[in-house]
């Protein structure tokens, strides 16, 4: 286990992704990734009596196939990290129940699956794993009563506002690889950043710079460029936050060609789904990055990708106070298998 | 590199300019027609009333309790969010927008129970137009009364 | 002919208090419950000052429908009650006035929520 500067973790063995897992709300499902999604739903209840109940069942199921497919039991299975955005993340500890996986629960807002991935990737390095599952989930009912209006509330969105996914994307990390598998090869924490952005529809504002400080950190502390990826991948800032994140490299003269800098929010939908800035919620760089970009890096079309999940560390009640709303981001560099 | 170089006041300007505004004359429209139809619906049920015989107090409660239940329906069968996203203050403002304000919440946390998930929650966004709309009306009433002599 | 007037001007006055409420939502970062508070208390305070009761005699519901309408039927209930009952009128006028769809909107609002379930979005 080694350290690249103040930020950077290089594992030096690194961790295999042996499955990771996808699931999509009906409405992502539409989106332009709907093929890159191993389970698309076909209604946001999944049978139960809540959309709390529903996330978290979601998760269950996630975590459940991810690890059908590699092949293991879940009394197998050493830790489980994850979380949502529910208040004390019930989703991921209510399946934690049903798994029955010893579990460490995270908040990191929308980067927790990435946040879960640095973390399980650090613990299986350093030994003190054999294997992990790393999840995390939204749901546009249960996140929108939490932080914004009732869903039946006849309000208008603005144009920066983004809409939180129906998501849920699960990875099982392991020590033993197999050959040609998916691995985990570096990550960088992420300093809280606040820029003062105040309005709480603007998430892709409030994350943007925490976005640029950890992406300029990881490239610093690793000597690389952004040439040096095949994709540079961000969670959740939508169209606008995306052009801002843009901006931010132009200030601070960090080279960013703009086919290489994809957002996750701006990715998952059709700007004509009406979605306005794009989606949010952990559901979706999870279900992006264990659909879309870790499919893509197994068929060869990419090799090496950097995913910076980045999340809005608000709560009703700081908003509400008239406080600002800080970002968080974090990333990890994953390689493909085949050299 | 902890917070770029960029200032706080120097970011605020670029998210102003990098944020797309809402389409202003648009949505005036949209509220504009809307709310209107809804006023008009609101003149008929006061015509009804008339043809009812119902007099000059009842008329008015006749009418409001109507587009009342019509809002707070409309709520429960998922359409008027869908208005409301069309029309945006156009069905917010009438009062069918204040049942819808009532209605929704109380939808919204009927799986917290019927104490504290209804009751506790129909007012919740509906609340501070009470609170608000009748201290102001007492306020009024209390100046009338000491300036009542006064203008007579 | 003036039957179809009222209509017109129900329309037009209806419209124009909407239009307000949504310039003010574009243009400020107000939220609806600001909105509907701040329409309730002008719409009592215009009553109180007289102005308010002119464009509902001109306009009819679309005066009395928007939520100022309701700041008017609470400000001259207070009024009424003042004029009636003295002092403790104002106490009693505004709530009694309006009682008829405050209590409406506490009825349907719980019926609407033991009936109907809320839906997801699409």
């Amino acid at each position: 286990m080694s350290r690249a500067g103040a930020q950077t973790l290089i594992f030096d063995n690194p961790p295999a992704i042996a499955a990771h897992i996808s699931y999509a709300g009906p409405k992502e499902g539409q989106g332009p990734l709907s093929e890159w999604f191993d389970v698309v739903l076909a209604d946001d209840l999944l049978g139960q009596k809540s959309w709390e109940l529903a996330e978290s069942e979601m998760v269950r199921r996630a975590v459940e196939q991810a690890l059908k497919t590699a092949g293991i039991t879940a009394e197998s299975v050493q830790a489980m990290l994850g979380g949502d955005l529910n208040n004390q993340i019930i989703a991921s500890s209510f399946a934690a129940r049903t798994l029955g996986i010893p579990f460490l629960g995270l908040y990191g807002a929308c980067s927790t699956f990435i946040q879960a991935t640095l973390l399980g990737a650090s613990l299986i390095s350093g030994g003190y794993l054999d294997n992990a599952v790393c999840v995390a989930s939204s749901h546009y009912c249960t996140a929108e009563r939490q932080f914004r209006f009732p869903v039946e509330l006849g309000n208008q969105r603005p144009p920066q506002a983004s809409w939180t996914t129906t998501a849920c994307g699960c990875s099982l990390l392991t020590a033993n690889a197999a050959p040609g598998a998916l691995k985990v090869v570096s990550g960088t924490l992420g300093k809280v950043i606040d820029l003062q952005i105040k309005d709480a529809n603007h998430m892709g504002a409030a994350m943007a710079p925490a976005v640029c400080s950890t992406i300029e950190a990881h490239l610093a502390e690793t000597g690389r460029t952004a040439d040096d990826y095949d994709l540079i991948a961000t969670g959740d800032l939508g169209w606008i936050g995306r052009n801002i994140l843009m901006e931010l490299f132009h200030h601070d003269n960090v080279g960013m060609p703009d086919e290489k800098l994809v957002d996750c929010g701006a990715s998952i939908f059709y700007q004509e789904q009406d979605t306005h800035a794009g989606g949010s919620g952990c559901g979706c760089v999870a279900s992006v990055s264990c659909g879309w970009l870790m499919k893509r890096i197994e068929r060869g079309e990419l090799h090496r990708v950097l995913i910076a999940g980045s999340g809005a560390m608000l709560s009703p009640t700081s908003c509400q106070q008239g406080e600002t709303i800080p970002g968080i981001s974090y990333a990890v560099c994953i390689e493909g298998g085949a050299e | 590199m902890t917070q770029g170089n960029m200032q706080p006041e120097e970011y605020s300007k670029l998210v102003s300019k990098m944020t797309p505004h809402s389409r202003h004359v648009r949505g005036c429209f949209r509220a504009f027609w809307v709310g209107g139809v809804i006023c008009m619906l609101g003149q008929a049920l006061n015509a009804l009333g008339e043809t009812l015989n119902l007099c000059e107090t009842a008329g008015p409660m006749f009418t409001s309790t109507v587009l009342i239940f019509l809002g707070t329906t409309l709520t429960g069968l998922g359409i008027y969010d869908r208005i409301g996203k069309y029309a945006g203050c156009g069905s917010i403002v009438p009062i069918t927008g204040f049942a819808n304000s009532v209605a929704a919440p109380a939808l919204e946390y009927r799986r917290e129970g019927i104490v504290m998930g209804i009751g506790a929650k129909l007012f919740t966004l509906a609340g501070p137009v009470l609170v608000y709309g009748i201290s102001t009306s007492i306020g009024i009433g209390v100046i009338y009364w000491a300036v009542r002599g006064w203008l007579m | 002919m003036s039957e179809l007037l009222i209509y017109g001007k129900a329309f037009l006055v209806g419209g124009l208090i909407c239009v307000i409420g949504q310039i003010l939502m574009q243009t400020t970062k107000l939220t609806s419950a600001r909105i509907l508070v701040l329409f309730v208390v002008s719409g009592a305070i215009l009553t109180g000052l007289g102005i308010y009761k002119p464009l509902v005699d001109f306009a009819g519901a679309g005066a009395t429908v928007p939520l100022t309408g309701f700041g008017y039927s609470l400000a001259m209930g207070a009024i009424e009650g003042v004029n009636k009952y003295g002092l403790i009128g104002a106490l009693c006028g505004g709530v009694t006035k309006t009682a008829a769809g405050i209590s409406a909107a506490v009825l349907f609002g719980l019926l609407n929520a033991l009936i109907f379930k809320p839906h997801a979005k699409p």
